[in-house]
């Protein structure tokens, strides 16, 4: 047997081809009892699956859902029974097609043959030849001028597709090196806004905290912050407050005066990718970081101890005002967060 | 064979003109028209092969389907705004958050619309699959050798086609807007950040200002619903074309050769039977919607960027590239008053780059090493192109470990494990590991190419053991029927490129001789240690060496068993002479 394109043959000099295996008759084939039970499977599942449809339909208008849901074995029953009947309704049509295809189609192998899958070489020869003469007849060859200022003010045309979107953002200036945070502004718990004292913590306590700015009103009564804006802040401005034993804390010169009673106040924003961190571990001042596991060191100035970080977490200089409350003595003293690409990187200790 | 012999249908009524009919009229109407006669005649009867494998593609394109079905449902719904709200549905412990309107109306579709939560289930389940099924499919026409000439394209197709796949799906599990995918986000903003130059730019123009902004769901959204799902679909269309253009691959076996395809035709079998899988698909995919809970969103709540929960994961096909970036070395260098982030640039941008790059080459690094031209239409064993299989599973192995990797801290809290030793460990492991399974791969394959040829020479084990005069015990080797012989053996012989000289009769160096040494070393490694099909004198070597064994016996005895008595092609010996033993 010869293909009609050239299509290279496996070689097998050992074997002669047997060729294809003669047909075996099914079971359904050949018994008419058998290939009328085939035929009621697949009617029956094809009339199951319509039962199971009117059931979905019916547990669509049954059930509740909403603030009473109906509950089926400890499952929303809406949920559960519309998933199961129409899944079911589904398979069904599908099973039974398959069943159908299987007992009941013809199931004699065919043979069809291939061809390569390029032209055959008059098609090449005459296509070059359309081309060529369309190129010709074109001139594209022959007026430089034209094809050159066709293909510059084209390209050209890339600019307005990317000038255009200028406006997706504004440019980043400065705002990745500011918080919110400055001098005075109190430290108050995250969930209530209740600013804190430090007789309040214990030591190996941790304080989930934000500036007390997001909690407080304008004039109007209006919250300072609210929406997207609120959001973004807290991107940023999110703290952790803790509490060691003070003769562990070992700060970086300059430092040193950055605690309160070993109190101190550390950025939650993860500087990997920016997750906000929280697993603190008490006993041996570790904070950890669900995201990529990145473990900060908080009685030694934030440092990385492991994990994919690579700079220590940015510390909030803390003291307490005229009331007893913790507040911050400025802004962060450097860009909290993942790093970045123009980001200035002083190091104030060795890393 | 002859085409002749082979039966078109065997349908027990034979063929004849139909009586009009308005169907006929019906495709009149429409071929008067469009004039699809012509295409139709030759696409209705098309050939399929049958084969399991086959199906993996199927399973994909049907998940895509669903994907599109219960995407549709869930835009009813959904709405693409970050603006702040205060929620008021049915759900109790959340009322009263203020939250997104995108979590919102998440929160409304699973609660508040009747088989809301069953199409978003559906959906995600379907994203799974969908994208696994890619996974395997990929595997399937690697290992077998589908991607060879002519189907390189179909091969680049199907790697976009993945690649996009995942992006869809992140961009569609960000859209909820619940703490679990707005975490993800944050994380993406930090990858941003990683890129020199531009890293910056790039973050405030996708957030339209600081993160996370208010912009960043509804553009995701119009990327998840529209650009991307066009993008695949249109490379969907382009994936099937070739496939039907080029015809499908097939199995080697009697009658099956490079120039034909063996099968059932498109109608009516696999119309019912890919028509009927679509159904099971579906089916499937909606019983795990209506049984089994993804992505509850309800109980992470709305996103917070001062929250997150412990063992935040993304979604499994992203998991591969987050271990990575989990046992990344904290890496960074400050020059210029400039930051290079290492610890993130290499593992989440350059690494899922590279190894897509891998991925798209391999066919081309393949053809370009055996210097092989031909079309090939035949599948291989895996077996039978060791150093093939051994690349796949040593990219598995570095995959998989990687993807191990992106669920430390939950092996360790389950299996009661150091986060640091698992993470060392996985450092080491992701080099050693691929090398390891290389060589264990390619020898595997080799040693069953060996016993292919053990079976050819001296044919299969009976399970019939002999004992001989002196007392001594052997196992009686029957021939293998000629039909697995044929397929066993239908296949090239591997042949290793030998660069040519390197110099001409002028003694000028070839200019491509570096080139070729390269490609010699290379195709030495390829296929050096392949085991070939036995040539026809060690075939009739063996064959002869066992007539005369078996002559040994015969005489010996007179009325020895040569086993042929159990396999049902008893040839010498009756039932008689075999009873009286």
């Amino acid at each position: 047997m010869t293909a009609k394109g050239e299509l290279e043959r496996v070689e097998n000099d050992l074997f002669d081809d047997p060729g294809l295996p003669a047909h075996e008759p099914r079971p359904t084939d050949v018994d008419d009892h058998l290939e009328k039970r085939a035929e009621r499977q697949v009617a029956l599942m094809f009339a199951l699956s319509a039962v199971c449809t009117v059931l979905f339909c019916v547990s669509y208008f049954v059930f509740e859902i909403g603030d009473n849901p109906t509950e089926l074995l400890g499952f929303g029953a809406s949920n559960l029974t519309m998933g199961l009947f129409l899944g079911l309704a589904l398979t069904l049509i599908g099973v039974g097609t398959i069943q159908w295809a299987r007992k009941l189609m013809a199931d004699t192998e065919i043979v069809e043959y291939r061809h390569a899958a390029s032209s055959s070489e008059e098609d090449k020869v005459e296509t070059l030849a359309a081309l060529r003469q369309g190129t010709e007849e074109s001139g594209i060859a022959r007026r430089p001028l034209i094809r050159n200022s066709l293909l510059g003010s084209v390209l050209l045309l890339g600019a307005p597709a990317v000038i255009m979107l200028r406006d997706l953002g504004p440019l980043p200036g400065d705002k990745l090196y500011t918080t919110v945070w400055k001098r005075g502004m109190r430290v108050v718990q995250d969930v209530s806004g209740t600013p804190i004292r430090p007789q309040d913590m214990e030591v190996g306590q941790l304080v989930n905290g934000e500036p007390a700015v997001f909690f407080e009103e304008d004039a109007e009564g209006e919250p300072i912050y609210h929406g997207i804006e609120l959001q973004q802040e807290k991107a940023k401005a999110a703290v952790v407050i803790v509490r060691m034993q003070p003769d562990d804390i070992k700060p970086w010169p300059g430092r040193e005066n950055w605690g309160v009673d070993g109190i101190l106040c550390y950025s939650k924003i993860c500087t990997h990718v920016g997750c906000p961190i929280s697993l603190w571990e008490q006993q041996t001042h570790h904070l950890l970081c669900p995201c990529h596991q990145s473990t900060f060191d908080l009685a030694d100035n934030g440092k990385v101890i492991f994990g994919p970080a690579a700079r220590h977490l940015p510390q909030l200089p803390l003291a307490v005002d005229d009331e007893g409350y913790l507040v911050a003595t400025r802004d962060f003293t450097e860009a909290v967060g993942p790093s970045f690409w123009e980001r200035n990187n002083d190091e104030p200790g060795d890393e | 064979m002859s085409a002749d012999t082979v039966a078109r249908t065997n349908g027990k009524t034979a063929a004849k003109p139909e009586k009009p009919s308005k169907v006929g009229a019906a495709a009149t109407w429409a071929d008067d028209r469009l004039g699809l006669a012509g295409l139709a005649k030759k696409n209705l009867r098309k050939v399929f092969p049958d084969h399991w494998s086959f199906m993996l593609g199927e399973i994909a394109l049907w998940s895509f389907v669903v994907l599109l079905l219960t995407g549709v449902f869930l835009t009813l719904w959904y709405r693409p705004s970050m603006a702040e709200v205060v929620y008021d549905g049915s759900y109790s412990p959340l009322r009263g958050l203020e939250m997104s309107e995108a979590y919102m109306s998440a929160l409304h579709i699973s609660f508040d619309i009747r088989g809301g939560l069953l199409m978003r289930q559906v959906h995600h389940w379907a994203a799974m699959i969908f994208i696994a099924s890619m996974f395997v499919h990929m595997m399937r026409v690697y290992f077998t050798g589908a991607f060879r000439k002519p189907r390189e394209l179909n091969w680049v197709i199907g790697c976009l086609l993945l690649i996009l796949g995942t992006l869809e799906g992140f961009t569609g599990y960000s859209l909820p807007d619940d703490l679990l995918s707005g975490t993800g986000i944050r994380a993406a903003d930090g990858f941003m950040k990683s890129i020199p130059v531009i890293g910056t730019y790039a973050s405030f123009f996708l957030f339209g200002g600081e993160f996370p902004g208010d912009s960043i769901i509804p553009r995701l959204y119009t990327v998840h619903v529209l650009l991307i799902p066009g993008v695949l679909l249109a490379l969907i269309a382009a994936h099937m074309l070739l496939l039907v253009y080029h015809k499908h691959t097939q199995w080697p076996g009697p009658g099956r050769t490079e120039g034909n395809v063996v099968g059932f035709p498109m109608l009516p079998v696999y119309a019912a039977k890919a028509g009927g899988f679509f159904f099971i698909v579906f089916g499937v995919l909606t019983l795990m919607g209506g049984i089994i809970s993804i992505n509850p969103v309800w109980a992470y709540g709305p996103y917070n960027p001062a929250e997150v929960t412990a063992g935040s994961q993304p979604d499994w096909y992203m998991g591969w590239p987050d271990g990575a970036l989990r046992i990344m070395p904290g890496i960074e260098s400050h020059f210029f008053g400039l930051t290079l982030s290492w610890n993130v640039l290499l593992p989440i941008i350059v690494l899922p780059g590279v190894m897509f790059t891998i991925l798209l080459m391999l066919p081309f690094i393949e053809s370009w090493i055996t210097q092989d031209k031909r079309d090939h239409h035949l599948l291989q064993r895996p077996r039978n192109a060791p150093t093939r299989t051994a690349t796949m599973v040593a990219l598995m192995t570095f995959i998989g470990l990687l993807w191990a990797a992106g669920g430390n801290d939950i092996i360790a809290i389950k299996m009661n494990l150091s986060i640091n030793q698992i993470t060392y460990f996985i450092r080491a492991a992701v080099f050693i590991g691929p090398v390891i399974a290389f060589i264990i791969t390619r020898r595997w394959c080799i040693s069953l190419q060996r016993h292919d040829n053990e079976k050819l020479l001296h044919g299969y084990e009976s399970g019939i053991i002999m004992r001989d005069a002196q007392g001594g015990y052997s196992e009686r080797h029957l021939p293998l029927p000629l039909e697995r012989a044929y397929t066993l053996t239908a296949r090239d012989r591997d042949d290793i490129f030998v660069p040519q000289l390197t110099t001409d009769d002028n003694g000028v160096s070839s200019p491509t001789a570096r080139k070729d040494k390269l490609r010699g070393r290379l195709s030495q490694l390829w296929y050096g240690d392949n085991v070939q099909a036995p040539t026809r004198a060690e075939l009739d070597e063996a064959h002869h060496h066992a007539e005369l064994e078996h002559a040994h016996e015969v005489a010996m005895s007179g009325h020895a068993a040569d086993g042929h008595q159990f396999d049902g092609r008893a040839e010498s010996v009756s039932d008689n002479q075999l009873s009286s033993r």
